[in-house]
């Protein structure tokens, strides 16, 4: 019963949390006021903001998403490196960009997003579009001779992992 | 003794920032269609951008107060960067002349930006 009238009052606990810490860091300062005033800020904005996302976005893993997003970080430090490499070294003639398309096995809008996010930040790939009926990305590689190989690589790194995350 | 390694620290990244940056305008300049020169702006700055926020922290802690601004600026980027380059991305799939250049999604669907408005 308590628990049921805190959803009425934060209908998006995560929200709230989120939105607490980003005033903390926006103010630069832990202390009573700013965590009160995000309190409020967490109180309010959730509340007028209720009516454009009625359902609670399903919670994943939390200890998998962090494991992943740590898996993104230092793939993003790769990929800039990969890309710089490609950028200073080699030619425009012998650069061969591709499109690759990856039919995909998720459905939860959340891991599509978080996927095409993902494709954009790593090495040499950038996600372009999605199909109409959002079962396939469209994604453009920088250097890719072999756009079946890339498929495979992003299906295998990060799809399968998204998905242990989201729909299991 | 630590002074001295903040120090070495914050000019090494502030460095490694505005090299990927030089490197992500070379690209920009250097690369010789739309989609290839988004490659070089979405992910060199992010690292770039990274790695001078980085020095700005390393800088705060060492010799002010310390801050984390800096934090919320990356999060804020991370998020923003792939939506950008997807909407460049879009733009560009909507200027083309012909449709055959890009190749068609499975099971004879067609990508959301041919896609008809049909008001659905």
């Amino acid at each position: 019963m308590p628990l049921r009238l805190l959803y009425r009052i934060f209908p998006h606990p995560i929200l709230t949390l989120i939105l607490v810490v980003v005033w903390c860091l926006l103010q630069n300062t832990i202390t009573l006021g700013t965590v009160v005033m995000g309190l409020i800020l967490g109180f309010i904005i959730p509340i007028t903001t209720a009516a454009y996302w009625p359902n609670r976005p399903p919670l994943p893993k939390p200890w998998r998403l962090v494991n992943y997003l740590a898996l993104v970080m230092w793939d993003v430090v790769v990929a800039n490196i990969e890309v710089a490499r490609i950028v200073l070294f080699k030619s425009n003639a012998a650069m061969q960009p591709n499109w690759v398309v990856i039919p995909l096995d998720l459905r939860t809008p959340e891991a599509i997003t978080m996927l095409a996010g993902t494709i954009t930040l790593t090495p040499g790939t950038v996600s372009a579009d999605l199909s109409a009926d959002g079962t396939a990305l469209l994604v453009h590689a920088l250097d890719a001779p072999d756009p079946d190989a890339v498929r495979d690589d992003i299906k295998a790194r990060y799809e399968s992992r998204l998905k242990r995350i989201f729909e299991e | 003794m630590i002074a001295t390694i903040l120090d070495i620290l914050i000019v090494a990244s502030l460095a490694v920032g505005a090299l990927f940056i030089l490197v992500g305008s070379f690209g920009l300049l250097k690369l010789d269609n739309c989609m290839s020169r988004l490659h070089a702006p979405t992910k060199a700055s992010t690292l770039g951008i990274g790695s001078l926020l980085v020095a700005s922290m390393l800088n705060a802690f060492a010799y002010g107060d310390g801050s984390l601004n800096e934090v919320l600026i990356m999060a804020f980027l991370f998020v923003t960067a792939p939506i950008t380059g997807n909407f460049i991305s879009k733009t560009h799939l909507h200027g083309r002349r012909k449709h055959t250049d890009v190749p068609p999604p499975p099971q004879d669907k067609i990508w959301a930006t041919d896609a008809k408005n049909t008001g659905a």
